[in-house]
């Protein structure tokens, strides 16, 4: 899995950031933090886009792999960051699972707005309970590394990129094995996939999974970097919109795309609310039309155009 | 994917954060304050909006050195400060996020303001993780203060405790044969301890009243109360408490007053204030109304020197008289430059923190004592009225407005407000 040139570069640039960040003032650690945990659930998304389908509800998986972290903290407070992580991760994987059986059978905007619905019930749950947080939240304590308190976000920054790196490497293989091939065949015909022997069924139903259990990881990892957690900001639909805006900002072409497209999501963000505090929306959304109207690939496709090349894998 | 594009990744990286890392480190003859407020949204107009004009106004005079005595010397000591104003908006997650970039890319020096306790409640922690000297100028639930002891971050007004326990003394001078009361709340922080205090202190000071089994908790900006105000009409309690505030405030008066329901029911509004100057003949007569203390039209006549600047020259600069936000930020700051006075421009936050703590100053309607939390939470009196509509000069006027001392809608140092309120408000002096 370590010999083609998408994974070479995922290791390069990966060793590059983690000796980078040693160095770097304390909020570039932190965009990278954001962008790259965001970057896991994009990551789900972007095989799902490939298979033709859009969801508008995983903000429903984030949201649990956040709120798992928080809900461990605050009642058995466990603070270990791999823990935490695995607990998001497994939350949303199982939930991601189940609700797979009814989403297999859906496709186009049915599936999208299924999706949108059954997060819309989670949100309403946790806002309508005071033992949940309602519209507050929780704070989230600093997470511990197998029982040593760092005193920086650097050791978080570390493990956030080494995750995201074994995501990478691990989806980029996943999409070069047959069923994992059975992305775009899905998406324009699943009529001949069935004649060709696979189940369309159950092939949708592992993608979704896996996006499922990416989600939650991303939640966690999310939630253990900003230190906190509320449904506004982890479960709201506009949550599940912004993923999948960054989802096309990144374009999938590939599974290094979700990370530079995220980080250049967080970068924007934070640079719209600085200049603009009055106006930030307007220039996300103008950003956000200008990459459906003139770069429909994303960032991934105009960085193909400057390396030269029209069809990196 | 070829080297030339390798080596173009990283160039783009290279200048990229080049260009980031530019814009820091300021000499002391200049601070910068972050000033986070509503921007966007349903609350930007009624709350946001005049709270930054009032921390804008009150700044730019201390810029100038234009304050009347004793806050007439030039700057922050000495130093001139710029205003970073900064959208409230987005939750408290991102305003965590956003905290982080003010401080650890922006370097501010301090950060004054936020309205909303689902905020405040946020930022507390990260502002003592990150020690960032933080005045917090309006959100109000106590639990700020009362959960954990804190260093860096102040609050220079009274909190939520005060308003509706000087509410509940209020209604019961005014009301003395209520029955029955009922109460619809946004369902966070602000919201849930706002109804517990108003009703632990009618159960305590008004035993033969009680109080609704359908109290009503809809979601924060949720800006559509038919169902809630359907609910409430048919409930058999004769009054209702609310702790609205900006655009859900004027959303559910509106609502309310289409159905009839302030001619059949008592309104008690403890943040109603915003609303006085905004809705003019829409606002109901007959409305008990605070503004969260000694703020904006309860004290529109209050004849001391500092008053009468800052309610000419807000009116002046915007058109309108100062609504409590205006005046909750301008305090906030003015507690800023008293902090920078005493710790001089170039103080750490450590310093500003000891300059603040416990101290007493006079704010331009009341007296500011900096007495809970260890001296980092403010005590102030409280105050409410009732609503009527000057037809002649075509503006709302309250009437029979009554304040209450600080020690007497406030727990003592030390004391969770709710076992305070529970154990009968022990040592209040009314």
């Amino acid at each position: 899995m370590f010999n083609d040139k998408t994974a070479k570069f995922i290791l390069l640039a990966g060793l590059v950031l983690c000796i980078g960040g040693a160095f770097a003032p304390n909020w570039i650690v932190n965009q990278f933090m954001f962008g790259f945990a965001r970057a896991l659930a994009i990551l789900g998304l972007m095989v799902l886009w490939r298979t033709g389908l859009v969801s508008f509800g995983h903000a429903f998986y984030f949201g649990l792999g956040a709120y798992a972290v928080a809900i461990l903290d605050i009642e058995l407070g466990v603070t270990d960051v791999f823990l935490r992580l695995l607990a998001g991760a497994v939350v949303a994987g199982t939930a991601g699972f189940l609700v797979g059986f009814i989403m297999r059978n859906y496709r186009d905007i049915f599936f999208a707005m299924l999706n949108t619905a059954i997060s819309m019930v989670l949100f309403g749950i946790v806002v309508k309970t005071e033992s949940l947080g309602s519209t507050d939240g929780f704070a989230i304590s600093m997470s511990t590394i197998l029982g040593f308190a760092p005193e920086s976000k650097y050791p978080l920054f570390v493990i956030i990129t080494l995750i995201g790196l074994t995501s990478a490497l691990l989806v980029n293989f996943y999409l070069k094995t047959t069923v994992g091939k059975l992305t775009t065949a899905i998406r324009d015909n699943e009529i001949r996939v069935e004649y060709l022997g696979f189940s369309v069924a159950h092939a949708i139903h592992l993608k979704y999974t896996i996006s499922t259990i990416l989600a939650g990881g991303a939640g966690a990892l999310m939630a253990m970097s900003l230190g906190q957690v509320d449904p506004e900001s982890m479960i709201n639909w506009t949550v599940s919109g912004e993923l999948v805006f960054v989802t096309i900002l990144s374009g999938p072409g590939n599974v290094i795309a979700p990370f530079i497209g995220s980080l250049v999501f967080e970068v924007l963000r934070t640079y719209a609310f600085e200049l603009a505090p009055q106006a930030w929306q307007l220039i996300m959304g103008a950003t956000f039309l200008t990459i459906i109207f003139f770069v429909p690939g994303g960032i991934w496709s105009l960085l193909e155009k400057l390396g030269g090349k029209k069809n990196a894998k | 994917m070829n080297n030339k594009f390798i080596r173009g990744a990283v160039g783009f990286a290279a200048v990229s954060a080049i260009t980031l890392s530019g814009g820091m480190a300021f000499a002391k003859d200049a601070i910068s304050i972050a000033v986070p407020s509503f921007l966007t949204g349903g609350a930007a107009g009624p709350f946001g909006i005049p709270a930054m004009n009032g921390a804008k106004m009150v700044a730019d005079a201390i810029n100038a050195g234009k304050l009347p005595a004793p806050y007439n010397t030039k700057g922050f000591g000495g130093a001139s400060a710029t205003i970073i104003p900064l959208d409230e908006g987005g939750g408290a997650t991102k305003q965590v996020a956003e905290y982080r970039n003010l401080v650890e890319k922006r370097n501010v020096d301090a950060v004054v303001g936020y309205i909303s306790s689902g905020n405040c409640q946020a930022l507390a922690p990260v502002a003592e993780e990150l020690k960032q000297f933080t005045i917090f100028a309006t959100c109000g639930t106590p639990r700020i203060f009362e959960e954990a002891a804190r260093k860096y971050v102040f609050r220079t007004m009274g909190h939520a405790t005060a308003d509706n326990v000087a509410a509940a003394m209020y209604v019961k001078e005014k009301y003395p044969n209520l029955k029955g009361y009922t109460g619809i709340n946004q369902n966070y922080a602000w919201g849930q301890d706002s109804w517990r205090d108003f009703d632990l202190t009618l159960k305590q000071i008004m035993p033969g009243s009680s109080p609704s089994d359908k109290t009503q908790f809809p979601k924060i900006f949720a800006g559509q109360y038919g169902s809630e105000i359907s609910a409430m009409s048919l409930d058999k309690a004769e009054l209702i408490h609310t702790s609205f505030w900006g655009g859900d405030l004027e959303a559910f008066i509106f609502q309310g007053n289409a159905r009839g329901l302030f001619k059949k029911k008592i309104g008690v509004f403890t943040v109603g204030g915003t609303a006085a100057y905004r809705l003019g003949k829409k606002l109901p007569n007959g409305l008990v109304l605070g503004a969260r203390g000694p703020y904006g039209i309860l004290v529109r006549d209050r004849d001391t020197a500092l008053n009468n600047w800052f309610v000419s020259t807000y009116k002046n600069l915007y058109g309108t008289y100062p609504s409590g936000p205006a005046y909750q930020y301008g305090q906030a700051i003015l507690a800023t430059k008293i902090a920078y006075d005493k710790a001089g421009s170039d103080a750490t936050n450590e310093q500003l923190a000891d300059a603040l703590r416990g101290a007493t100053f006079e704010s331009f309607s009341t007296t500011i004592e900096m007495k809970l939390g260890n001296g980092h939470q403010a005590i102030t009196e409280n105050g409410y009225g009732i609503t009527e509509y000057d037809a002649e000069n075509g503006e709302n006027v309250v009437k029979d407005v009554k304040f209450y001392p600080a020690s007497c809608v406030l727990p003592p140092e030390g004391q969770n407000s709710v076992d305070w309120i529970k154990g009968g408000m022990k040592g209040a002096k009314c």
